[in-house]
Parts: structure tokens; C-alpha cells; sequence
């Protein structure tokens, strides 16, 4: 070999290791899931066969979401049996559904559940029945059970090739950063701290127990990234993180999100707990998924799914539901005294007959972010990178996603095998109709490139390792709270009770939490046991 | 004939920089700190070549065969440098840094020698200006080959040592070469010829039983020889021998020496077992090596033994391997064990039955994954299957070396209602280690011990159970999933106090 040969065949090695080709088509197995979308769009065309039959019960729940699930749960639990929960997809769970294979559970959607404040009575009712929480669910400090509070390590931060613990940058964050920071939650402590008139809490969870002081509902006009520059914060790692927080739990940018939601993200949560610190939270290796496994324990029967409610009128004895049983390819009228509708507010002008146009008017002004979220199943873990170790979440700095947080890691299983990777992805950046259109044209192919290329920065052996990488789009996956719309009028409508049809949604919030849609289905149930008792 | 010298130039400059390279990798490779390495490693390389330039001044006759000469040391010293301090290394960590700076200075000064002398050489053929302008062209043509080849292609593919021998071979092929290119010229051809045989000889020799080489250097990083080794799905099996002594290493972590396991396994199980009533159903968690079942089966009362490994392929060589079985006194074959290859934690959630002892005995919490088998979930666990009279005994690092984490076990304990007795024994291939029993009922030590022992005795009692004031007890957190602060205790301790 002479020296030019050597020196070709080196720039020859140097770029097989270099410089590969843009797409990689060793991608592993996988298919792209999502709701049904033919089955609610069927609600546009109104093609149904004819109801073939005529029922009767006490309540009908429409949607086994949190929601519907919650308010069954109160029922049940009230010793009310007379009632059916009919459910759209062949699973109920809405935004916390789960999947299961091999290696793991793993969640859909929903993955973890804050610990619930004072405020948040039902939902600490609810833990208490399902045995998470131990003791008097109205203690200040109650206790968990240890095994579904988040183990440790919780979360970590991936940025310039270094994961630190914890998300608030630390890597090469300034003194004048790291002095944001400080007055950032030192404004944060003073809303967790500030009650407003008749002793409220500023920003309690469920939002409609928080004070209703004009300064505090003036916030909900600006946007969060507004509020910040208002207080002349402007540390690009703090706007990080708190865009992140915005985009995380509410699928929208922060420009686009109200200060009072963004502000409610922070300082809502208060649970102080007797055994962990407060910022803990609950979760299994299904995410919300086993909430909803559990909850339905006790009513699976009355659960009807593959039907969806396709008509709803009121009448003057009761409501006429018309269901569309997707297997049997048929419709039945249920005649119901009264209905809880706990699908997404958007779908309800679609189906009830002689709906207020006012009220019409505030379903349609909800604006959906769209959401993907893809499961990657690994054969071993990656490598261990640089820095703080796998954690439960583990966020990306500067990443268009949200990370990936690991189903295995609830596990208690005490060595190292194989696992699943729940991968977060809110398309935030653009118009919701841009966005969803997006998520549903994109194929599956370049989904799983564009999701395994992100995760080759911090893991360089992650294509060896995932054996099967599944995707699934919500195209409405929950309603925003963009500025001026959680304190409106419009959304105020959608909490009153319309005749014998009562709402219940995290939609009736304005931002899509598990406690808030849990405390809509339960009061929507109390309300139905009020006038059952009459 | 100059286009054939100019080549080995090339040559010449790329093998000076491949043992520079390979010192410098071989150093933050085997020292750490790879900056300071590095630069103290090319600092006295450079240096090296200076003092050969110099010394270059001081050969006036001969200058093809002391060219030849020189290029066979340089290939001598530097093919075998990577072997000679893996070697070194190995064997004796004191000299090491000794051999290697020599070693790098040493082939400095000839490689310095080696450009001077073929510049001399060449003069014949060219004026000064062509001169210097083809052979520093070449010099740096090479050093930019090697130094792309190196990362890229060399250590990755080749590994060190046989980087390193590769380059010698290179240096001796070049001597060769110019001893073919002169043999008109050159007095004493026979003897050069001789010697250039011998060195690319050995070179070449070297190469080839490179591999073993490499595996007799490793074999070093272990005091002694290694007589097994294992990669599971769980973890690398090492085991050693010097003379009658035992080592097994688990992920390089030392498990047992079998001079002084017997103190180990009769602290771990007799003050404990010795105390419990009419013990029947035993439980081992950990202890794939079946040691602590051999004291257990010294109670002949005991009915039962179900001992819990992870990994299959450590209690089949304790079964299989006859050194071991004499060892365990074949105690995994005794008809009253069964073996249980399972994570133990997730065993146990699944398990209903109770225990009259169970022996916790796991690796000590290096990561969050060995934490969890530390935490109150596990210990509320332990504690169902714990009979109401009923002793547990868990292995609880060094109170000395990790007092933090010694006491946190203990908090742990007890957090979950446990009544604990601490205590602790000198191994001396550990050095003090710490064990824990953990019961329903209050524990008393045994007044008698009935089994035949050569540690533990009643005598030793108030040893055992005392603690002198640099391991008294001090106040920790509880070990909780999610806190895992044990594992952070531990973290702290080894990295600081290790002795």
C-alpha cells in the first residue's frame, strides 16, 4: 500500500464512521396506534342505523374517561347501581390508557399523579379506596404506599453531554441565573402561600376551589412567558424551564399559555405527605393506566365499550341517548332520567339535539393539543452516559419532545434487564390544526427515525437496543389553557348543570389534569345521588 | 534510492509518533487523568528528541550502520513498550510511572537520533533547501497518518500492545531495508544482518503471542492467577488462586477469600440461628456460593433450606466445580436444599411462606438497583415472612469503613418495626464487617454454641455485639425507594474511606 493508498482508505474509514447517510433504514419493529378516528368522525357523516331497541336506566355516563370513570367510582360507591357507562374506544381510560407486553406495562398517556393537596378531596378519597393513600385521606400529612411513590432517582437533565439530577439547569447556569431562580421561587412560595378572599387558596387544585381575587384572575389574561418578562425575569434557562413545565403538563408553549395556569402549574402543588418530601409523586409502570384498572374494579360490568353515543336529546321524563354498538353494527335508545357526558366538550354540539348556542359556542372555542407518544421496548438499557444516573423521567435540554420516562422503573425487580421507554412528544411549536394535521401525514417510519435520531445524542447505542417502538396519536389530547379562557364566562358555562344533562370533563377546567377531571365526574355524581335521594 | 529513503522517513516518523500515542493512551488508560498524561507524556517526549538530536553530533563514522542500529533499538523499545508496562503495571504498581517515563525518554532520544542521521545521509543527493523541505514534509505526512489511524483504526481494532509492536516491526523492516539498499557500502554486513534478523525475530514473535500477553497482563490486575471466569447476564465471575487461598470477585468486587470465609459465614449465621427455637423452614437470599447453607446444615434440625441467587450460572459452578464443592462441603446437593434462581425481591413479594432464619446476604448497595434490596418496602416484606419467633440476619457492609450506611440499615430496620441486635466481626480480607439480626421478639445471644466451630464461640459474645466509639451508632435517614439514601451514604463513604 503507498502512502496516497493509506492515506484514501483512511479518509475512506474516517467517513464510514463519520458521515452516514441522513436516513437510517435499520429501523426496529412497530406500528403507529391512536384512537379510533373513524369512529368518532363517523359523528360528521351521522350515517347510523336506526336505534333496533329501547332501554331504560338511572344515569348513562358518556366516556370512560377519568371523568366518566370517576363519576361511576362516586356511584358505585354510593351504592347507586342503576346506571352505563358507554365508552367509544374497545378500552376505557381515556388519556390514561396503558399498554402491556413482555417485558413491561407501560402507560398510553397519563403517567404519574402529584400528591393531592388538602383541596383535592376527592381525589385523596379515591387514593384512600384503592389503598394508595394510608390513613385519614383529610390529614395535612397523610401517608402512601411506599411502592407507588416515585422511586429514586426521580428525574434528570440532559445538557452539553452531562445529565444532571433534578430539572432546573444546573450545568453551566450563571450567578445571574441561579439568582432568577431564587426569585423565581421565592414569587412561587408567595402564591403557595397567598389565600384570597373567603380563605382560599390563590391556585388550588381542583381550580374551582382557588380564590377569585381580581389581581389573581388579571393574571389569567397575559401569557406565562408575559408574566416573566413582567417581573424582569429573563434568564434563557429558567424561560427553559418554564416553558417546559407549560409544555409538559399542558401540551402548549408558554407564550401561548396563561400566567395563571402557568402559575398554577408551579404553585398548586402542596402535598405535603407524611413519609416523602412534597414534590413526590405517584406512579406505576402503566402510568395513570392503573388507576384506571383499579377504579373499574368494582363496576367493569356496567362499562359498555366499542359504543358510541351518537344522539342525545332531552325530552320531558328523560333523556333519549341513541348508542352505536360498534360490533354489533346496530343502535339502541337508552332512555336515561339522567346522562353525565364526560367525553371532550368538542364532540357534544355533534350529538346533543337543541344544545344552547351559547354553550355551543364555548365547546367550540376549546383549542386541543395535539400529542404523540411512542413506547420503545429494549432489550438491555443503553450505556450509562455522563453524569447523574437512568432515572424515572429524563429530559432532553433544548429537545422539541419531553423525554422519555422509564416504565421499568417502578419495578421491584432489584438487577438490570430489559425495559420500556414511554417517549413524550406535545407538537407545541405550531398552530393546533398545522400541528395535528402533521402528527396524522407524518408516517410511522419517520416518527421512529426523527424519535431514535433525538435519543442517539445522549444514548449512541440506542439502536441496538430497541427491539419494537410503538406510536400513538392523540390528535385532541387535551384542551389548552391559552390566556383569557380559563376565567371566561364561556367556560363558566360549561360547570353549570343544563337540564337532566350534567358536564363533566377536565374540558370544564380549561387545562387537562387528573385531579380536575376526577373532581368533575365526582361532583357531577354527587349532583345525580342529590336528585336520586329527592 | 532517496525516494526509498524519503519513504522511510515516513515510516520512521510515523512509528516516533505511535509510541508517543500509545504511552500517552496507555498512562491515562491505566492512571486516569488523561490531561495531565498526556501532556507530561509529550512534554518528555519532545524532550527526548532533542537530547537525540544533540547526541546526534556524536556520530561521525558509519553513519548507515548506526542508522540501521538505531532504527532496530527504536523498534525494540518501542514495540515492546505497550507489553513491557501493561506488564509492569500488573505486577508491580510501585515503579510503574519509573519504567514508564524511562521508557518514553529512551525511545525519544533515538527516535531524535533517527532524523538527523538520515538528513546526513541524504546529503549526498540533495542541497540543503531540497533537503529539508522532502524530509520534514515526509516526517509530518507520517506523524498526520498515524495520528488519524491511531484513534480511528489502531486502538479500537489492534488494542495497544499490539499497536505498539506493529510500529516496532515497522522500524525493524525499515532497517532491513536500508541495510539491503547499502549492503555495497556497509562493513560488517553479517553482523548487521544478524541483527536485524533477531529483532523483527522477536518482534514478530511478540506479535503473534500478543493475545497472550495481553491475558497474562490482565490476569495481573488480579493479585493472583485466575483459574475461572464467567460473563452471565448478570454479572463477571471471577475466580483466583494463590496457593490454598480462594478469591471469587463478583463484577470485580472481592466475595469471599477461603482462608478467612469461615469467619465470614459463622458470624453471618450462628448467633443467630443458635438463638432460634426448634429452627425448621431456613431462607437464604443471596449466597449463590452455598457457604452460609454449609454452617445451616450444621443444625440437623433444620428441615428445609431455600436459597434465592439471581444468576444460574453462580449456583451451578458452586455445584459443579469439585474446588468449590469442596469448599461448600457439596451443600448445594444436600437433599434439603432447593434452589430458587429469582430476583429476590420479586420473589419474595410473590412468596406466602414463613421462615424460622433468614439470611440476607447481598452485594453491598453500590447502585439503586442493589438499594431497592436495602429499603423499608423490602425489610415490611422480610418482616411477613419472618415466623413470630423467628431470627432474620442481614450482611450490612462495614461499620467501620461505611458507619452511615451500617446505621441506616439498622434505622431501616427498625423503621419498619423490626427489634434489631447489631453486631460485627474482623474478616481480615474485608476488614471489620458489620451484620444486623432483625426478629419479632427481642434478641438474646446463645450461651452455647452446639455446632463444631473455629470463630465464633459464647466467649466472643461481648465482641461481637459491642461497638468501640469509631463505630458507635449515629443518627440516619430511613432507606425509603424513594429517597434511596443509603445508596448515597455509601457512595460518599467507600469513595473516602476505603481504606
Amino acid at each position: 500500500m503507498n502512502r496516497r493508498d493509506f492515506l484514501l482508505s483512511l479518509a475512506a474509514s474516517a467517513c464510514l464512521s463519520g458521515c452516514q447517510p441522513a436516513a437510517n433504514p435499520l429501523l426496529p419493529a412497530g406500528s403507529m396506534l391512536g384512537p379510533s378516528m373513524e369512529r368518532g368522525h363517523r359523528l360528521r357523516g351521522r350515517d347510523f342505523p336506526a336505534p333496533s331497541e329501547t332501554r331504560k336506566t338511572g344515569v348513562a355516563i358518556v366516556g370512560g374517561g377519568i371523568a366518566g370513570l370517576s363519576a361511576a367510582w362516586k356511584l358505585n360507591k354510593s351504592g347507586f347501581g342503576d346506571f352505563q357507562l358507554f365508552e367509544l374506544e374497545d378500552a376505557a381510560g381515556g388519556n390514561a390508557r396503558s399498554g402491556k407486553n413482555a417485558v413491561s406495562a407501560y402507560p398510553w398517556g397519563a403517567h404519574y399523579l402529584p400528591l393531592p393537596g388538602v383541596e383535592a378531596r376527592e381525589t385523596r378519597e379515591l387514593l384512600a379506596d384503592l389503598g394508595v393513600l394510608q390513613g385519614d385521606p383529610y390529614a395535612e400529612s397523610p401517608s402512601y404506599d411506599e411502592r407507588f411513590l416515585c422511586f429514586a432517582p426521580q428525574e434528570r437533565l440532559y445538557r452539553h453531554g452531562l445529565w444532571q439530577e433534578g430539572m432546573l439547569p444546573q450545568i453551566g447556569a450563571t450567578r445571574r441565573d441561579q439568582e432568577q431562580y431564587r426569585r423565581f421561587f421565592t414569587l412561587l412560595d408567595q402564591f403557595r402561600q397567598r389565600h384570597g378572599a373567603r380563605g382560599l387558596r390563590a391556585f388550588s387544585i381542583p381550580a374551582a376551589r382557588s380564590a377569585r381575587d381580581s389581581d389573581l384572575v388579571a393574571l389569567d389574561r397575559i401569557s406565562m412567558r408575559h408574566f416573566l418578562q413582567q417581573q424582569k425575569l429573563d434568564s434563557p434557562l429558567l424561560h427553559w424551564y418554564v416553558n417546559y413545565g407549560c409544555r409538559d403538563d399542558y401540551g402548549s408553549d408558554y407564550a401561548a399559555v396563561s400566567a395563571w395556569a402557568g402559575l398554577h402549574y408551579f404553585a398548586s402543588r402542596d402535598g405535603r405527605v407524611g413519609n416523602v418530601d412534597s414534590d413526590q409523586v405517584l406512579t406505576w409502570p402503566e402510568g395513570n393506566g392503573w388507576l384506571v384498572k383499579e377504579m373499574q374494579k368494582g363496576f367493569s360490568e356496567r362499562i359498555v365499550s366499542g359504543a358510541l353515543a351518537q344522539r342525545m336529546a332531552e325530552t320531558r321524563s328523560h333523556v333519549e341517548l341513541d348508542v352505536y354498538m360498534q360490533r354489533e353494527n346496530r343502535s339502541v335508545r337508552w332512555q336515561a332520567d339522567r346522562v353525565i357526558f364526560a367525553a371532550p366538550m368538542f364532540v357534544l354540539p355533534h350529538i346533543f339535539e337543541g344544545l344552547d348556542e351559547k354553550l355551543k359556542q364555548a365547546c367550540q372555542q376549546i383549542r386541543y393539543a395535539p400529542w404523540l407518544v411512542a413506547n420503545l421496548t429494549l432489550n438491555s438499557l443503553p450505556e450509562p452516559g455522563h453524569g447523574a444516573p437512568l432515572s424515572w423521567d429524563n429530559v432532553l435540554y433544548g429537545s422539541p419532545a419531553l423525554g422519555y420516562v422509564n416504565a421499568t422503573h417502578q419495578n421491584l425487580r432489584s438487577h438490570e434487564g430489559p425495559a420500556v421507554l414511554t417517549y413524550y412528544w406535545a407538537l407545541s411549536g405550531e398552530p393546533e390544526k398545522v400541528a395535528r394535521q402533521r402528527l396524522f401525514d407524518t408516517p410511522w417510519q419517520n416518527w421512529s427515525e426523527s424519535i431514535l435520531r433525538e435519543l442517539s445524542r445522549p444514548h449512541p447505542d440506542i439502536r441496538d437496543k430497541v427491539t419494537q417502538l410503538d406510536i400513538f396519536r392523540w390528535g385532541h389530547a387535551m384542551s389548552k389553557p391559552v390566556p383569557g379562557w380559563i376565567w371566561s364566562a364561556e367556560r363558566e358555562r360549561l360547570t353549570v348543570p343544563h337540564g337532566r344533562v350534567y358536564l363533566a370533563h377536565s374540558d370544564l377546567s380549561g387545562f387537562s389534569i387528573f385531579e380536575e377531571a376526577n373532581y368533575w365526574g365526582v361532583k357531577a355524581a354527587e349532583h345525580v345521588l342529590k336528585k336520586a335521594t329527592v | 534510492m532517496s525516494i526509498a529513503l524519503l519513504f522511510s522517513v515516513f515510516v520512521v516518523a510515523s512509528c516516533g509518533l505511535a509510541y508517543e500515542l500509545v504511552a500517552g493512551a496507555l498512562s491515562s488508560y491505566l492512571l486516569g487523568d488523561s490531561v495531565t498524561q498526556f501532556s507530561t507524556i509529550i512534554g518528555t517526549y519532545l524532550f527526548a528528541m532533542g537530547i537525540g538530536s544533540y547526541l546526534s553530533r556524536f556520530i561521525v563514522k558509519g553513519l548507515v550502520a548506526r542508522f540501521i542500529q538505531v532504527e532496530l533499538l527504536v523498534g525494540l523499545a518501542g514495540g515492546f513498550s505497550a507489553a513491557l508496562l501493561f506488564v509492569i503495571f500488573a505486577w508491580v504498581a510501585g515503579p510503574f510511572k519509573l519504567v514508564l517515563y524511562g521508557l518514553v525518554l529512551l525511545t525519544g532520544i533515538l527516535v531524535g537520533l533517527e532524523i538527523p542521521l538520515v538528513m546526513r545521509i541524504l546529503k549526498q543527493h540533495y542541497g540543503l533547501k531540497d533537503l529539508v523541505s522532502q524530509v520534514l514534509t515526509f516526517d509530518y505526512l507520517g506523524a498526520l497518518a498515524v495520528s488519524l489511524a491511531f484513534p480511528l483504526l489502531l486502538a479500537p481494532h489492534l488494542g495497544l500492545i499490539r499497536t505498539s509492536l506493529l510500529f516496532g516491526l515497522m522500524n525493524a523492516l525499515v532497517a532491513a531495508w536500508a541495510l539491503w539498499l547499502f549492503r555495497t557500502q556497509l562493513a560488517g554486513l553479517k553482523a548487521l544482518s544478524v541483527q536485524c534478523f533477531l529483532v523483527s525475530a522477536l518482534l514478530l514473535g511478540g506479535l503473534l503471542g500478543a493475545d497472550r500477553l495481553t491475558s497474562l497482563a490482565e490476569e495481573n490486575l488480579y493479585a493472583d492467577e485466575i483459574i475461572y471466569t464467567e460473563t452471565t447476564p448478570y454479572q463477571r465471575i471471577v475466580m483466583t488462586r494463590w496457593k490454598d487461598d480462594i478469591r471469587l470477585f463478583l463484577n470485580g468486587n472481592l466475595q469471599f477469600s477461603s482462608r478467612d470465609e469461615y469467619r465470614y459465614h459463622e458470624a453471618l449465621v450462628h448467633p443467630a440461628l443458635q438463638a432460634v427455637r426448634h429452627p425448621r423452614r431456613v431462607l437464604v437470599l443471596g449466597g449463590g456460593d452455598g457457604l452460609a447453607v454449609r454452617e445451616i446444615l450444621k443444625y440437623p434440625g433444620v428441615e428445609r433450606i431455600t436459597l434465592v441467587d439471581l444468576d444460574p450460572n453462580m449456583t451451578a459452578l458452586f455445584k459443579r466445580l469439585p474446588m468449590l464443592r469442596a469448599l461448600n462441603q457439596d451443600a448445594l446437593h444436600s437433599p434439603k436444599v432447593s434452589i430458587v434462581n429469582d430476583d429476590a425481591f420479586q420473589w419474595l413479594d410473590r412468596s406466602h411462606d414463613f421462615y424460622d432464619f433468614i439470611v440476607v446476604d447481598f452485594p453491598d448497595p453500590t447502585n439503586y438497583m442493589l438499594g431497592k434490596l436495602y429499603t423499608n418496602t423490602f425489610y415490611r416484606l422480610l418482616e411477613k415472612h419472618l415466623s413470630q419467633h423467628g431470627l432474620a440476619v442481614i450482611q450490612a457492609t462495614s461499620p467501620l469503613y461505611a458507619r452511615k450506611s451500617y446505621w441506616c440499615i439498622d434505622q431501616t430496620l427498625r423503621s419498619v418495626g423490626l427489634k434489631t441486635a447489631p453486631y460485627h466481626a474482623l474478616v481480615p480480607s474485608f476488614g471489620e464487617w458489620g451484620y444486623i439480626i432483625a426478629s419479632h421478639q427481642p434478641y438474646t445471644p446463645p450461651e452455647r454454641y452446639g455446632a463444631s466451630l473455629r470463630f465464633v464461640s459464647a466467649g466472643l459474645n461481648p465482641v461481637l455485639f459491642q461497638f468501640p466509639l469509631d463505630m458507635a451508632p449515629v443518627e440516619t435517614e430511613i432507606n425509603r425507594l424513594n429517597n434511596q439514601a443509603l445508596v448515597h451514604y455509601y457512595e460518599s463513604e467507600w469513595k473516602h474511606q476505603a481504606p
